[in-house]
């Protein structure tokens, strides 16, 4: 259906057609690459090869490139730590988030400087070699705990969720004091489940973010056995490093490398997509646009 | 910012206008400690978070005037004064580096910038709600996709055996020559950030557009205003708070780029070209252990960038826009 208003010229011809011409084409930059990586990745080598390194549509699709890869060997591994740190991390960062978020909404003694706390730490740049130092000196150096705590709390999320809590009218809590209920119960009771979009937004913010992450491994971990998919789809991908201490690897040559490379790329980026629509679809309920206003 | 604002907790009552002797307004500091302990409790863990890894490396910044050694540690390591930063400024791979980080940055500052803009009024500009809404899904996609992902997707686009290489020779033409060619690093970074994030940056735009009245419109196409006038006199003017705004937060942040995709491509393009101040901080620091040279490099970045955030928001101020902060 248009929405166009009643005094709105009805535009020409010539307009519409550029108008169309240019989101096909900026959808297609987008798209179209992508495209490119997951049908490479289902082809087999000859295709690979004879397309000069791409294919743009396989002709028998196969999913021989991801049985190899997710039979054992660095990959299942790093897909099972990105796993363990995304879950673990964004349990963890979201129930501090959400106390921190609460606590700030309601007129807690010192409320007013953690608050001014939260916003110097999101002014000033991180100082990467001292947090590197403490990191270190906390032990935590080759440790999956280094994925997680030195990224622990957002001041953004912190924002939006304070902002939604914030919302909450001043008579449900009145009316949870007279039922006699502790802040904790307001908040695991009452709370919560009013914010199930904002808990639900936050949290995919953070998962994406621990997924995505791969520089805190590099920066924290030397054991490259230990790395997140998307430290490992820059070791093998981007520096091209062969994928060695991987014994299946030696023996089956039936397909190129090449589409081993596109198989772990498109494993990276399964997630994302898969979580995108959640995440759109929170987006345009205008959940975090109340945050970006203030 | 209406951040630091806290609602009481129950509604003002006037004081009892009886005889009785006047009580404190606020309850004793120990009190209102022993009435809020559970809330205090909850603010706790993030505190901690706060404290130990933002606070506690703020302070760390002090080894930028030690010669650090990990192994004595930060009591014992010795006291250099401004050593560090004098040696910075006579570095020819610091200047490299700061020189780098400020074409990158003026590159993105112009082509990057106005994209969003641009992109925003023409989604905007949709009267199709369905054409509109798919056309923001895909834009807004490859915000959410790492860095890692987006480089290797360029990767495999732009390699000498990737899709625009191929077409190009089936086409008969010259192939272009840009992954590890020095001279194309900065335009192909600039690209790469337009198609990273410049749908997911109209968000703002499209909410400050979808804010503005319509009747303003309505009564200006009644007087006889065409689309252009109605684009010069009612949308810019309606975008003006937010670009300089946006264009604030840019020029504090002028001297820093996005940290991972420069890593990620650093090698590959080589230092001559591809090294900004964040990376230059992290190869000495972590790679060289070269500590206290490094976090002077990194508190030299942030202080002059501190001091560009304040420089920007006074001269916004000045120009009668409300900035960042008042």
């Amino acid at each position: 259906m248009s929405t166009r208003p009643a005094w709105m010229e009805r535009p020409r011809p010539v307009t519409v057609g550029a108008k169309g011409l240019a989101l096909v084409t900026l959808m297609a930059l987008v798209l179209v690459p992508m495209l490119v990586v997951v049908s490479t990745s289902l082809a087999s080598q000859q295709e690979v090869d004879a397309g000069g390194g791409w294919v743009l549509w396989p002709a028998r699709p196969s999913l021989d490139a991801y049985r190899e890869i997710l039979s054992g060997g660095v990959v299942t591994r790093a897909l099972a730590v990105s796993a363990v740190v995304t879950v673990g991390g964004t349990a963890l960062s979201l129930f501090v988030t959400a106390m921190l978020a609460y606590a700030l909404s309601r007129p807690v003694v010192g409320g007013r400087v953690v608050m001014l706390m939260a916003l110097v730490v999101f002014i000033l740049p991180h100082a990467m070699i001292p947090t590197y130092l403490v990191v270190k000196g906390l032990g935590l150096l080759n440790t999956l705990p280094a994925l997680i705590l030195p990224s622990l709390v957002s001041v953004f999320n912190l924002v939006v969720m304070r902002g939604f809590f914030q919302g909450i009218p001043q008579e449900l809590y009145d009316a949870a004091q007279i039922d006699g209920a502790g802040d904790f119960r307001v908040f695991t009771r009452l709370v919560l489940p009013l914010s199930k979009a904002v808990v639900a937004v936050v949290g995919l913010f953070y998962a994406v973010g621990y997924w995505n992450a791969f520089f805190s491994a590099i920066l924290y971990l030397q054991d490259s056995s230990r790395w997140p998919i998307s430290a490992i789809l820059r070791l093998y991908v981007l520096q091209g490093n062969a994928i060695e201490s991987q014994e299946n690897l030696a023996n089956e040559v039936t397909y190129a490398p090449q589409t081993i490379q596109m198989a772990v790329l498109v494993l990276a980026m399964l997630p994302i997509v898969c979580v995108y629509p959640f995440l759109q679809r929170h987006f345009v309920k205008g959940v975090l646009t109340g945050a970006i206003k203030s | 910012m209406a951040l630091t604002q806290t609602r009481p907790r129950r509604p003002v009552r006037p004081a009892p206008a009886t005889g009785a002797a006047p009580r404190p307004r606020r309850p004793g500091l120990w009190r209102r400690l022993a009435r809020d302990r559970v809330l205090l409790l909850m603010l706790a863990p993030g505190v901690a978070y706060f404290l130990i890894f933002e606070y506690l490396p703020m302070v760390g910044n002090v080894i930028a005037f030690q010669d650090y050694v990990p192994f004595i540690g930060l009591a014992d390591s010795e006291w250099v004064g401004l050593a560090n930063f004098e040696r910075m400024f006579t570095d020819g791979a610091f200047w490299n580096a700061t020189a780098n980080t400020l074409v990158i940055s003026l590159l993105q500052l112009v082509f990057f910038f106005p994209a969003p803009i641009a992109l925003a009024l023409l989604l905007h500009s949709l009267t199709r709600d369905v054409v509109r809404r798919v056309a923001q899904s895909v834009l807004y996609l490859p915000h959410f996709l790492s860095w890692v992902i987006v480089v290797a997707l360029f990767q495999q686009v732009l390699s000498s055996t990737g899709l625009v290489n191929g077409l190009l020779g089936d086409a008969g033409l010259h192939t272009v020559h840009i992954l590890g060619n020095p001279d194309m690093f900065k335009p192909l970074v600039v690209v790469q950030v337009i198609w990273k994030d410049a749908g997911w940056g109209t968000i703002i735009f499209l909410a400050a557009l979808s804010k503005v009245d319509e009747q303003l419109y309505e009564a200006s196409a009644l007087d006889g205003a065409g689309p252009w006038r109605r684009f010069w006199h009612v949308t810019m003017p309606s975008l003006r708070p937010i670009i300089v705004l946006l264009l604030i937060l840019r020029l504090g942040d002028i001297l820093t780029i996005g940290f991972e995709q420069m890593f990620l491509q650093r090698d590959a393009f080589g230092p001559e070209a591809a090294e900004v101040l964040d990376t230059f901080v992290y190869f000495t620091g972590i790679i060289n252990g070269d500590y206290g040279y490094a976090t002077a490099a990194g508190l030299f970045k942030g202080v002059v960038g501190g001091l560009l955030i304040y420089a920007a928001n006074r001269v916004a101020h000045w120009f009668g826009e409300q900035g960042v902060y008042r």
